[in-house]
Formats: structure tokens, C-alpha cells, sequence
């Protein structure tokens, strides 16, 4: 083997300063880069949340003008999407998935910090989107709501402009970060470790890579088209040049369902990983959970103008669209019944992780029962744009994809750190998440049902009290974040040491190979494959 | 079969910063610069030379690596496969542009001339007819006075033809320069080479003679409605991928002239190759369904 410089270098450990982490090609460091800028920027979406809960607190218009109060709105959905379920599901991904799969790291290491880099550069863009409206010349706000539908975002200031560019580098940086991801599943597995023999993460990750270089690019194709319409004079979005505004929602949707799942997906992958430890079973039908997963990403991709059951579609596609999302909940229930016939009868344990698996299963399916209603046409058009929508895709998303990224932190926080966090203060935090979570979303399915409309910055005082629950609620769920915070941050400067086997050593069926490492691993985790029978 | 010895990763490098922040000036530099903000311009020229530089350098240190002979078999896989994956990803931003265009001409036109399950749906426009290409806007003259209609559409059978059939051999010149690659005919490779890059710029000069023909005769711009809005934006979009093809194809003519590359051992020649081929089955869309039918 021929032993040149560049070669020697890799025994050793961590450069130092700064330029460990600007210049890093480590796996392991951009994804706490990742799962950093994540945890970050759930503050920063979390504080335009707790503005619009407090906005809400009341009837009337409290605090500033309406379009403030719709660029919240917007902001709150674009950061949580892409800058904090996103990019943590891709830590998880980046630190997660060369040490399962017993590889040296990323396939492609460089272009894995240029994904990362990407991400504070659409940061920055977002918050200038922001700032502009205030700016003398700035024009106004973007009060579109993420979907950004025309005509309004052909109507708005410049703001839209950097939005639509947030939106570009946030789509590159992902594709990228996909094609990474991808090709690290399927080359960089050691010598035995077989497609299915692999962690469901690595599975659940290789369906949500193929749907991000799928859909990214439409999304981005959409927005250009857009900024085009905007500045230099097209017409795909206005009628009088024979264009169509609801081109835009096919496109968007188009992007917009499948991304449900790619912020679901590596969620479920935890799941997968987190049940059959605390279970003591192995996983209940890894194929069934698979072929479930296969089928959603296929299901998803046809499904998207469920979102538009009211803009006029004929009836065909109208059915169409229906009878496909009905059908998803299928898929979504035998992965369900995967999680459930996999705790039947074992050996269970409650740590937090657990805790938090048991409470997704319960409050995921919640959001599968309104979705069925939602995906019901006659029924959705009652439905659509209600504040019930709204406590919809909180129950899916808040349980489906944030509390999973979570209940992944606890898991893998003692092999990541070296370090045992206070399962005492896991367990408080863990109660007060989901009881106030639930506080904030529950009653807004009846405020939503009662015909509160949603994205509007006044309501008809009837449903004042219940609001207030869910601002109080809001604000104790934002909250409870601060502690997560204070546990992490405890965990990396102490605690109980772990052992290469935290968790009584329990991972069981399918678990991955970086329970072979320390805790923490080495900075470079396998730099000869070891060889998985 | 990939072999499983020491998989190279690369230490720090600096390169993925300087593209996040040429990407940011860039991109911030356009958002201001089409809104009339002054000195944006210069926002954007510092972007594009940042750009120029990264692209030039990430490449150099990549290639360097691989004359050094870092890259085993599974660094070369991930490679091709990563390209592999980035084309894919290229197809969906077309497809988005064409199931655009197909949903437009197919669905919305129609719709506007009063087809469709609602009945009488051009109450909009009345006796807006519904026509491919679409010269005709539904808007009437005064109420939307930014569209100004165009004169004439664009024939196939002039140029456009013979762009295709100049695409079309310079993905078969390609294809000769990899045989004489393979059986290690360098001239082959070199004669090859030049002939592809030779007829892609052709191609490039007679699609901007063709831009100037629409604009000034035809009156065919991107105010024209519809069909200038679908026009410029495929075609558009194919030229820039025309272009960049064509810069990354004078990058591998460099290397070949300075003797890179072996019959075994050419990954970039084959990325090359096969974005060139990618850009021009989109043409050959571009030509069937925007300038034929």
C-alpha cells in the first residue's frame, strides 16, 4: 500500500482552531456542524412561533402590522422545514450512517461541507428577506405563506427575491447533501453488509435521498419561473398571457407533499432503530417496514394536488387525488403496526428515547385520523385553510419528524459524547414537551373545525379562550427547549460514562456497527472496512 | 467489483466555503441588482470571479489527486455514481420546465377558450381562442399593457433543424474520441474532441443568431405571453447547459493535450460525456415539442 503523506495524516486526530471545522471533510464534525446550526435555528423558528402565538393570544391586532405577522408565518414554516428538521436529519445522516454501515466516511467528503457551508449562506438570505421591508425602498413584506402562491409573490417587494434565492441555495445544498447520502449507502457499505442487512436508518435515508433528487430541483424550477414572471415579463402564472397561477401549486406540491416525507422518513428510520433496543426484539418484518417505505415514496410522489382540492380542478384528477392519498395511509399504518408488533410482548424499558417512541406512535397516528378526514374531498372543502389543517400537520410533523429528531438525540447522545445524559431531566423534559404540545394543537382542531380560518392575524372572539389555551400552551412548549438545551449541553461536558454498549447493550436485529466503536468513536471511525457476516 | 483498501479522504479544504460565499454575493448580488439597487452590479462580478476562481481551483486539487494516484477503484465508483445522481437531478429540473409547458398548452389553453368541466369557463376573455403557438393573448389591448403580442412564431425547419443535426454529430464525434481513448488512439481522442467542441459552439453562435431572428423579426420576446415565456425559458436554460457542456468539454481537450487520461482510467472524460449526451437528448425535446409540434 503506498504510504504517502496525505495517507499517514489520517491517524492522526482533529486538526485544531477554527479550521476544523471551515475546512472539515470529517463526517462527525460537519454533522454537528449540522445538528448545531439545527438546534439553532429551532430558536429562531420557535421565537416567530411564539410571536404568532402571542399575536393570537387575544382578538385584534396586538403587536405589529398584519404583514409582519404573515412573514412570521412564513418564516416560522421555511426555517422549521429546511433549516432545522432538514438539516438535522441530515446530522443525524452525516454522523449516523458511515459508522453503520462501517465505512471510512462520506462518499464524496468535500461536497458534504459544501451541503453544510450552503446552509448559512440561505440563512443569511432568509434573514435579509426579513430585514429589507423595514429598509427605506424595501417594499413590503412576504406574506404568501411558505407556499409563496401567485399572484400575491409576484405582487410582494423585494423581500420575495432573496426568499426565492433562500429557496434556490436550500434546494442545491440539498440535492447535494442527498447525492452524498446516497452514494454512501450504496458504495461505501463494508464487505458483507448487504443491502438488507443494513440499519432501517440507512433505508429510510436512502428513499428520502432519491425523493430530495427528485423533487429539489421541480421546486427549484418553480421559483425561477417565478422570479421570471416577477422581473423579466413572462406570463407562466398570469392568465392574461395565458398562463395558469395554479401551475404553481402543481409545482410546489409537487415538491411539497414528498417533502412531508422526507422530513417523516429519517424520523421513522430512528423509530425503526430506537423500538426493537428498549423492546429488547428485533425488528418486527424489516422487509414489510421497506416494501411500506418503497411504497410510500412511490404513493407520494403521484399525490401532491390533495393540497388544492378547492382551486377548480376537474373532477378526474380530483378523484384521482383523493383515492391516492386515502391509499398512503396504508403504507404509514403498516409502519405503525411495525413499531407496535415490535414492543408486543417485550422486554420493555421506558428511558427517554423510548418514551419519546411510544408518544410518536400514539400522536403520529392522531395526525393519520385527521388526514384521512382532510384527504376526503366533499369533507376538505369544508376544511381547507382552517386552523384544523394547521393542527393537522402539527401532529404529523411536530411527532413525525421534530420529536423523533429528539428522541434520536437521546439515543445516540451517549455514543456521540462518551457521556450518560440525566435521564431524570430526559424524562421531565419529556413530559413537558408532549403534554404541551398537546395543549397548544388539540384545541385548535376545534377552533379549526369551528371555522377559525387560518394565516389571518385577527379572529372572530369566539374562539378566544380556546386560543389563549394555545398560546399558553405555545409558550410552554417553546419552553421546554431550553431545557433540551441545557441537557445536551450538560451531556458534552459530563456525565456517566457510557461504554461502547450503552443501553445494557440491548441493540438487537439490525442495530449497525457504531455500537463496535468507543464512545465517543475515534475521529476517524474505520479506516480499514471490517468484515460483517 | 469495487475493492475495499484505503478509501482516500481528503483533508480540510477550503474550497466548499469560498463557494458558500460566492454563491451568497452571487445570488444577493442578483436580488438587489434586478430590483435597480446601484453598485449591485459589482455585487455580482465579484460573485462570478469568486466562482471562476473556485471552480478553477477545486478542480486543479481534484485532479491533481487523481494523477497522484489517491483515487482507488470505490473513490472512482462514488464519483460516477455521484455524477450519475446530479444528472438525475438535472432531468427534474427540465421536467419540471416541460410538464410546465405540457400543463399550459394542454390543460390551462384550453381551459381559457372554454373548455373544460365548468362550461363556459372563457367568460374571462370572451372569444378568447385557444391556438398553438399562442400569438393571440387572451388580454385585450389597454387592459394588460406589458404584454406585447409577437408577429410570428418559429419555424423548425430552418436553423432549428440544423442545430439539431449539428447536436446530434457532436455527440457522435464524442463518442469517436472515447473509442480512440479506449484503444489509446490519442489523435483520435484529440480530433474528437475538437470536432465536439467545434459544433457545440456552433451550435451556441446559431442559437444566438436565431435569438436575434425572433427578437427583431419576429418580435418574439419574453413580454410575448406564453409562448415567448415557454420558448425562452427551455431553450434558454438548454443554452446555458450548452454552454457550461461545452466549457467542461474544452477543459478535458485541455487535459488530453497535456496527455492525461488512459484507456482505463478517465472518469472526468466520461462525466463529460455523458452531460454532453444528457444535453443533447434535451434538445432533442426541445426540438420535437417546442419548435415542431
Amino acid at each position: 500500500m503506498s504510504t504517502d503523506i496525505a495517507h499517514e495524516e489520517h491517524h492522526h486526530g482533529p486538526p485544531k482552531g477554527i479550521g476544523r471545522w471551515l475546512f472539515s471533510t470529517n463526517h462527525k464534525d460537519i454533522g454537528t456542524m449540522y445538528l448545531v446550526f439545527a438546534l439553532t435555528m429551532l430558536f429562531v423558528g420557535g421565537a416567530s412561533a411564539m410571536y404568532i402565538r402571542a399575536e393570537l393570544f387575544m382578538p385584534g391586532v396586538q403587536f405589529m402590522e398584519p404583514d409582519f405577522y404573515n412573514n412570521m408565518v412564513t418564516n416560522h414554516a421555511l426555517i422549521m422545514v429546511f433549516a432545522v428538521v432538514m438539516p438535522a436529519a441530515a446530522g443525524l445522516a452525516n454522523w449516523m450512517i458511515p459508522m453503520m454501515i462501517g465505512a471510512p466516511d462520506m462518499a464524496l467528503p468535500r461536497l458534504n461541507n459544501l451541503s453544510f457551508w450552503l446552509l448559512p449562506a440561505a440563512a443569511v438570505m432568509l434573514i435579509l428577506s426579513t430585514v429589507v421591508p423595514f429598509l427605506p425602498g424595501g417594499g413590503s413584506a412576504i406574506n404568501t405563506g411558505w407556499t409563496l402562491y401567485p399572484p400575491l409573490s409576484i405582487q410582494t417587494g423585494m423581500a420575495m427575491d432573496f426568499a426565492i434565492f433562500t429557496v434556490h441555495i436550500l434546494g442545491v445544498s440539498s440535492i447535494l447533501a442527498s447525492i452524498n447520502i446516497v452514494v454512501t449507502i450504496l458504495n461505501m457499505r463494508a464487505p458483507g453488509m448487504t443491502l438488507f442487512k443494513m440499519p432501517m436508518f440507512c433505508w429510510a435515508w436512502l428513499f428520502t435521498g432519491l425523493l430530495l433528487i427528485i423533487i429539489a430541483p421541480v421546486l427549484a424550477g418553480g421559483v425561477t419561473m417565478l422570479l421570471f414572471d416577477r422581473h423579466f415579463g413572462t406570463s407562466f402564472f398570469d392568465a392574461a398571457g395565458g398562463g395558469d397561477p395554479v401551475l404553481f401549486q402543481h409545482l410546489f406540491w409537487f415538491f411539497g407533499h414528498p417533502e412531508v416525507y422526507v422530513l417523516l422518513l429519517p424520523s421513522i428510520g430512528v423509530l425503526a432503530m430506537i423500538i426493537p433496543t428498549f423492546a429488547r426484539k428485533p425488528l418486527f418484518g424489516y422487509n414489510s417496514l421497506v416494501g411500506g417505505m418503497a411504497i410510500l415514496f412511490t404513493l407520494g410522489l403521484v399525490a401532491w394536488a390533495h393540497h388544492q382540492y378547492t382551486v377548480g380542478m376537474a373532477a378526474g384528477p380530483t378523484t384521482w387525488f383523493m383515492i391516492i392519498t386515502i391509499l398512503i395511509s396504508i403504507p404509514v399504518g403498516l409502519m405503525l403496526l411495525n413499531f407496535m408488533m415490535t414492543m408486543w410482548r417485550g422486554a420493555m424499558t421506558f428511558e427517554t428515547p423510548m418514551l419519546f417512541a411510544v408518544a410518536i406512535v400514539l400522536m403520529f397516528s392522531f395526525a393519520g385520523v385527521t388526514g384521512i378526514m382532510l384527504a376526503v374531498v366533499p369533507a376538505d372543502l369544508e376544511y381547507h385553510d382552517s386552523m384544523f389543517v394547521v393542527a393537522h400537520f402539527h401532529y404529523a410533523l411536530i411527532p413525525g419528524a421534530l420529536m423523533g429528531l429528539l428522541a434520536a438525540a437521546f439515543y445516540w447522545l451517549p455514543k456521540w459524547t462518551g457521556n450518560m445524559y440525566d435521564e431524570r431531566l430526559g424524562k421531565i423534559f419529556f413530559w413537558w414537551n408532549v403534554i404541551s404540545f398537546n395543549i397548544t394543537f388539540f384545541p385548535q382542531h376545534f377552533y379549526g373545525l369551528a371555522g377559525m380560518p387560518r394565516r389571518i392575524v385577527d379572529y372572530n372572539p369566539a374562539f378566544a379562550d380556546l386560543n389563549m389555551i394555545s398560546s399558553l400552551g405555545a409558550f410552554a412548549y417553546g419552553l421546554s427547549h431550553l431545557l433540551f438545551l441545557y441537557i445536551v449541553i450538560k451531556t458534552v461536558r459530563g456525565g456517566v460514562k457510557a461504554g461502547n454498549k450503552p443501553w445494557e447493550g440491548a441493540q438487537i436485529g439490525t442495530p449497525g456497527l457504531e455500537w463496535d466503536l468507543s464512545s465517543p468513536p475515534p475521529f476517524h471511525s474505520f479506516t480499514t472496512p471490517p468484515v460483517v457476516k | 467489483m469495487t475493492t475495499h483498501d484505503q478509501y482516500y479522504v481528503p483533508e480540510g479544504s477550503k474550497w466548499p466555503i469560498i463557494a458558500s460565499s460566492g454563491v451568497l454575493t452571487l445570488l444577493a448580488g442578483i436580488a438587489l441588482a434586478i430590483n435597480g439597487i446601484n453598485g449591485a452590479v459589482a455585487m455580482i462580478i465579484v460573485g462570478l470571479v469568486i466562482m471562476a476562481i473556485l471552480f478553477f481551483g477545486w478542480f486543479s486539487e481534484v485532479i491533481h489527486e487523481s494523477r497522484e494516484g489517491y483515487y482507488n477503484e470505490q473513490v472512482d465508483s462514488s464519483f460516477r455514481q455521484g455524477m450519475m445522481w446530479f444528472i438525475g437531478s438535472e432531468v427534474f429540473f427540465f421536467a419540471c420546465f416541460f410538464g410546465s409547458y405540457y400543463y399550459l398548452r394542454e390543460i390551462t389553453l384550453p381551459y381559457l377558450g372554454g373548455e373544460g368541466h365548468l362550461g363556459k369557463t372563457n367568460m374571462l376573455w370572451e372569444g378568447f381562442k385557444s391556438t398553438w403557438p399562442l400569438l393571440d393573448l387572451p388580454a385585450t389591448e389597454g387592459i394588460r399593457g406589458h404584454y406585447i403580442e409577437a408577429k410570428e412564431a418559429m419555424g423548425a425547419w430552418g436553423i432549428p433543424a440544423l442545430n439539431t443535426a449539428i447536436l446530434l454529430s457532436s455527440g457522435g464525434t464524442l463518442t469517436w474520441a472515447h473509442w480512440g481513448l479506449k484503444n489509446n488512439n490519442r489523435k483520435q481522442l484529440k480530433i474528437g474532441l475538437a470536432l465536439t467542441i467545434i459544433l457545440g459552439v456552433t451550435f451556441f453562435l446559431l442559437q444566438v443568431k436565431e435569438y436575434g431572428h425572433a427578437y427583431t423579426e419576429l418580435h418574439l420576446t419574453l413580454q410575448s405571453g406564453l409562448y415567448g415565456s415557454i420558448f425562452y425559458l427551455l431553450t434558454g436554460f438548454h443554452g446555458f447547459h450548452v454552454v457550461v457542456g461545452a466549457i467542461m468539454l474544452m477543459a478535458i481537450f485541455g487535459r488530453a493535450l497535456k496527455g492525461h487520461f488512459s484507456p482505463h482510467n478517465h472518469f472526468a472524460f466520461e462525466a463529460v460525456a455523458w452531460y454532453w449526451h444528457f444535453v443533447d437528448v434535451v434538445w432533442l425535446g426541445l426540438f420535437i415539442f417546442v419548435y415542431w409540434l
